[in-house]
């Protein structure tokens, strides 16, 4: 897939390479900053794209922290398949590393070079869960191979360190003989609200990103089945996900691109519509899916209202509304709303009935926090800031008869959490726990929350 | 003379020095008695090799810690030969021994780990010691050793493909197909493909997916993990299904996969099944396979990072050509975020035009108005350019859309929105001519902008209309004279332009006198002054055309002809570049939009598979073939701005009348086709007339098969229309 892959800072400098094939010459990735620069100084800068291409090598490759993570292949390529081996490679690293970036990989050389070897050969993926590969693959692990050669030079191979059975088998996920003390699984069903908000108020798009995360502390090789609530989520009989549940009653959900673990049988949910998988040890994400039904989510969460007043070269006024819509007996907690404001903008006074506003100068923004919030109340924050007499006007090509315009464009951005309720109605009904072997008492436990996503977001007018 | 000896010594010293202490101290720790100070000389060697300096002279010294329990010393050593075998081909073969022997080794970690650098280390003679050990580990107990062994027989196939044949690998490796182990398959299946790309040899069939091998394919399909899912997806792409039933059969167990998490298992999924799409006859059920990738195709949108949304968007381009209704309901996916990069935020545009309908026309534009009002200039130019293309596309969006953009102008100005608005503006009219309504709102915008113009493209609009509709002008002696003055400092887009406009209210203002003298003027700059060859021809043209024998009558026939509305602002593909992009969805090629063999170096693809293609598809080729050099041709005109076409066209439908002119005019229209006029529908004809206005090879297009330039002139004319 990929002949070469390269680290390198975010000057285009080399830090760790591994040449997996040999068909692309060794200096090639030097014209990949030079080709970078290239690409970035282009006049028209819709011309930037994840990949280039150079006398026939093709360079795709992806940002991460201040690194350049790049792979080059000479060959028509699954580009997708590229992108994605490459974006795993950074989760495994980050798994390692806590974070990655240029020192830690100046620090662990080593190691990333051993898990390069593991993760692909001739180009080839191999191996991308870090949970397996955690297995054979550690910091100290010599330690241990030495003492068992110490201890008895003829000891038979089980002592040393061996490629885990997980890494063909069928389950690839989890390796054998876990035992816990006290059998327990823990779900939380979280839910993200993205929403595209006009200034009166109106909702434009919404989506509800959901995601089933498991921790699983369970002894043994379990088989676990999982029921959600029948809200017609799984109903469509043979008819796939996108047209799933069509009733008139107006609660059906149309749940869309559900998304599951690697460890979820997939055949057997596309055909039974049942759940069934053999869990990972730890954490992870059972389930992942979609809801972008108009319907369902027609009015806002957080309702935000913003009125700027600007008086050129003197002042500009804010008053903000904000209004939890949501059932009286809940609570928003943590909710933050992030006012854009003009960067040249100074002085700033405010009074809001509740919470506290701070404002942000290197973000040119302000935060007007409340830590909790009753359902159905409402708010209000009035604020004032001052305006430099004088006017940049550098722009004229873009117009700008409306002041200063900069301040209108950046959409307001709100946060929040609502803990025990999700927006979609989805529930577990029940997790089946069944170790056909040790047949132990499991306990499970569900959470569920509903979050603001990265996209909630409202125009200013 | 001794100072200076003294001198270079130094200097000698100076530059040696430093140098050679740090290796020699490397050197000297690799020696050490001490395991603890070899091993940690060997990360510093191999620390060096990582920023860059060049080691290779520790070679021997590295090789001499070979032999070594500590599994992690064993493999900073041999990354250690994989990096610098080269520059000591003869050393390397000291290390063989080790290698063979840890070919054996108990702990199969140990054993993959020889047989997978062994065929690493790219040295010829590497190749005669790896028969033994790569046989033992292609049937070693250990699928962890076996899968690794598998992808060696590639790397063996590479270093030597003869021997790599000879010894009967390849069989080995085909077998392996059928290994009880799923990854153990995968990672065979992959080996064959790799080797299959390698190979150059015409006689040797390296791997073919027969319907056996799919079968074992589709059971593996589940127990796989997710790289050896996208090479049998992959696969399955490869292999032709012998009927409606089998296709069926596969496109159900390729389903279950569209719900993985990793998006290319996703992508590679809808190729497979797409690929296999083609097979099934009944359209009811196509529809239902169909109408289950949406969900999926939305997927590769929402939840990635954004790298792979980009080539998701790339990709669902591609798709949505063949199947424009897939993602008809999936429009506010495509919303802009304000997060989003600026790569992302103009694809999805091109993705959000493509699907506007009726039903969420209203929506669409409102979303376009408020990227129009961003900040980013091309943001801005695309939302405003898709205000447009909405318009051309859905007749009841006209008036909105008119609206919008009159307010864009009116609200934010500036001169990239004006220029901009005045070209989507004119588009508009391009599509619905002589509509007076349109006319009354749209021309007076455009000329009180008139001052704030600068592209090409807003020019040529407000000249072209300045002669399509005259009347509707104030002034219009004032604005006509303004660009005649000018005419040699405009861009050759223009002048063909304005020379098309004078003559054009020549003809129809009854006025004469008053734009006689103009019109003196431009055919004369034109003729005398102009550099430019296309601007003087058709100055020539108009020139002879007016002042020949003929009737009133017939010149405002040929002039005055209106154009055919254009259809589409929307770009697409021609239908044999779509079907080889189908093909190579998820590739490179599906984000250069252009097909693999057009941008891959021919070296490193097989001559094998490029001639096999040839053999089974001979007729095929030469019809792609041609349409890659039609397309070829518009792209240069697209170029070269040849936008002088409306006029040629005017002369050519109405050749039939005007015989008188014919012959003064065929002299410079040397086609093949010519003498039939009368009998093709005129489109047609004009079409080959143009084409051989830019030359020879043109003239090639248009003789080559018959089906071939009927297919293709219509997208032609289109793409022709579409510079406008």
């Amino acid at each position: 897939m990929a002949s070469q892959l390269h680290f390198l800072d975010i000057k285009g400098k080399t830090l760790l390479s591994r040449d997996y094939k040999g068909d692309v010459a060794t200096d090639a990735i030097d014209q990949f900053p030079l080709l970078l620069l290239q690409s970035e100084n282009e006049e028209d800068e819709s011309q930037f794209k994840p990949y280039l291409s150079h006398q026939g090598v093709h360079y795709v490759y992806i940002q991460h922290n201040n690194l350049y993570l790049c792979a080059l292949t000479k060959k028509n390529e699954n580009i997708m398949a590229m992108i994605v081996f490459l974006s795993k490679l950074i989760e495994v690293l980050t798994q390692y590393f806590k974070s990655l970036e240029e020192e830690s990989i100046r620090d662990n050389f080593v190691i990333i070079y051993e898990l390069l070897d593991e993760m692909m050969d001739f180009g080839i993926p191999q191996t991308t869960d870090t949970k397996i590969l955690k297995e054979y693959i550690t910091q100290d692990y010599y330690k241990l191979i030495r003492k068992a050669r110490k201890a008895d030079p003829n000891a038979d191979s089980n002592t040393f360190v061996q490629p885990p059975p997980a890494v063909t088998n069928a389950v690839s996920w989890r390796k054998d003989g876990i035992v816990y003390k006290k059998n327990e699984a823990f779900l939380d069903v979280v839910e993200l609200i993205n929403m595209l908000i006009n200034a009166n108020g109106q909702v434009l798009n919404s989506e509800i990103l959901g995601e089933v995360k498991m921790k699983s502390h369970l002894s043994g090789m379990p088989d676990l089945r999982l029921g959600l609530n029948d809200k017609g989520i799984f109903t469509g009989s043979g008819g796939g996900l996108g047209d799933a549940s069509a009733t008139e009653d107006g609660k059906s959900i149309e749940m869309e691109d559900i998304k599951f673990h690697q460890c979820v049988r997939l055949s057997k949910f596309e055909n039974d519509r049942i759940i069934t998988f053999i869990p990972p040890d730890g954490d992870f994400t059972l389930m992942s899916y979609r809801l972008s039904l108009a319907q369902f989510l027609m009015k806002p969460l957080i309702l935000v209202t913003c009125k700027t007043k600007i008086h050129k070269h003197s002042r500009i006024e804010i008053l903000c509304s904000v209004k939890a819509q949501i059932k009286k007996k809940s609570t928003a907690n943590n909710v933050e709303i992030v006012i854009p404001l003009p960067e040249d903008a100074d002085t700033p006074k405010f009074t809001p009935e509740y919470g506290s506003v701070k404002y942000v100068p290197e973000k040119s923004c302000l935060i007007w926090k409340l830590k909790t919030f009753a359902g159905g109340k409402q708010y209000h924050m009035r604020g004032e800031m001052g305006l430099p007499a004088v006017e940049d006007d550098t722009d004229r090509t873009l117009g700008n008869k409306f002041g200063n315009g900069l301040v209108s464009k950046k959409p307001i951005k709100v946060n929040f959490s609502i803990p025990y309720f999700t927006t979609s109605g989805i529930q577990v009904r029940y997790l089946r726990i069944n170790e056909p072997k040790l047949q132990y008492q499991s306990y499970p436990w569900v959470r569920y929350i509903t979050q603001s996503g990265d996209d909630y977001t409202v125009r200013m007018k | 003379m001794m100072s200076k000896r003294k001198l270079e010594q130094k200097i000698k010293d100076f530059i040696r020095g430093p140098l050679k202490g740090e290796t020699y101290e490397l050197k000297a720790g690799l020696v050490s008695q001490y395991e603890w100070e070899r091993k940690d000389s060997i990360q510093r060697v191999i620390q060096a090799m990582t920023v860059g300096k060049d080691v290779s002279s520790l070679f021997p010294d590295v090789l001499k810690n070979i032999a070594t329990y500590d599994i992690e010393q064993k493999k900073l050593v041999y990354l250690y030969l994989m990096n610098y075998a080269k520059t000591n081909p003869e050393l390397c073969i000291l290390a063989v021994n080790t290698f063979v022997q840890d070919a054996t080794d108990p702990n199969p970690l140990i054993r993959a780990l020889a047989i997978r650098t062994m065929g690493c280390i790219r040295v010829e003679k590497m190749v005669d010691y790896m028969e033994i050990p790569l046989r033992r580990t292609l049937k070693d107990d250990n699928p962890y050793v076996r899968k690794t062994a598998a992808i060696c027989v590639a790397k063996l196939f590479d270093l030597n493909p003869v021997m790599c044949v000879e010894l009967g690998f390849l069989d080995d490796l085909k077998a392996l197909v059928k290994d009880s182990n799923p990854m153990v398959a995968a990672n065979a299946v992959t080996a064959l493909f790799e080797i299959r790309d390698m190979n150059r040899d015409p006689n040797l069939e390296v791997f073919v997916v027969t319907t056996e091998v799919a079968k074992i394919l589709l059971f593996c399909l589940n127990e796989c993990t997710e790289w050896g899912r996208i090479t049998i997806l992959t696969a399955l792409t490869d292999y032709k299904a012998k009927g409606p039933e089998e296709a069926n059969h596969i496109i159900e167990r390729v389903i279950p996969q569209l719900q993985h998490v990793n998006p290319s298992i996703v992508l590679s999924s809808i190729k497979a099944i797409i690929h296999h799409l083609d097979s099934i006859r009944s359209t009811n059920s196509k529809n239902l396979i169909l109408k289950k990738l949406a969900a999926p195709l939305v997927s590769l949108v929402s939840a990635s990072i954004p790298e792979a949304q980009y080539v998701g968007l790339k990709n669902i381009r591609i798709i949505l050509e063949k199947y424009p209704q897939i993602l008809s309901k999936e429009l506010r996916v495509f919303f802009i975020k304000y997060s989003d990069p600026l790569y992302l935020k103009l694809e999805k545009l091109d993705i959000m035009v493509r699907l506007a309908n009726e039903a969420n026309c209203a929506l669409l534009l409102g979303e376009l108005k408020e990227y129009a009002m961003e900040f980013e200039p091309s943001l801005i130019v695309r939302a405003i350019k898709c205000i447009g293309s909405v318009a051309v596309k859905l007749p009841v969006t006209t008036i909105k859309a008119i609206n919008l953009l009159t307010e864009l102008i009116e609200q934010r100005g500036g001169d990239l929105i004006i220029n901009e608005s005045v070209a989507a503006l004119t588009k508009i009219l391009r599509r619905y001519p002589g509509k007076n309504d349109l006319i009354t709102v749209i021309i007076p915008v455009i000329s009180n902008q008139m001052e704030d113009l600068s592209t090409n493209e807003s020019i040529s609009g407000y000249v072209w209309l300045l002669g399509e509709y005259p009347k509707y002008f104030s002034q219009l002696h004032d604005k006509l004279s303004l660009l005649v003055e000018s005419f040699l400092d405009y861009d050759p887009t223009i002048q063909l332009n304005i020379l098309n406009s004078t003559v054009k209210i020549n003809l129809v203002i009854s006025d004469k006198n008053l734009y006689q003298g103009l019109l003196q003027q431009v055919l004369e700059k034109a003729t005398k002054e102009c550099e430019n060859a296309d601007v003087r021809d058709k100055a020539f043209i108009y020139w002879r055309l007016l002042s020949s024998s003929s009737s009133e009558e017939s010149k405002k026939k040929i002039l005055l002809t209106k154009l055919p509305p254009m259809s589409s602002a929307v770009p697409s593909f021609s239908p044999a570049i779509l079907e080889i992009l189908l093909k190579e969805l998820a590739t490179l090629s599906s984000v250069y939009h252009k097909p693999a063999y057009t941008f891959i170096d021919p070296s490193t693809y097989a001559p094998l598979s490029t001639e096999r293609n040839q053999n089974n598809s001979n007729d095929k080729n030469i019809e792609d073939l041609a349409n890659l050099a039609k397309q070829e041709i518009i792209n240069n005109a697209k170029n070269e701005n040849l936008l002088d076409f409306d006029d040629d066209e005017d002369q050519e439908s109405t050749r039939g009348d005007s015989g008188g002119l014919l012959d003064e005019l065929n002299d410079l229209f040397i086609t093949p086709n010519a003498p039939q006029a009368g009998t093709v529908p005129p489109n047609t004809t004009n079409n080959n007339d143009i084409l051989s206005l830019f030359g020879a090879p043109s003239g090639a297009a248009t003789t080559s098969t018959t089906t071939t330039t009927t297919t293709s002139k219509s997208n032609l004319n289109n793409d022709l229309l579409d510079i406008f």
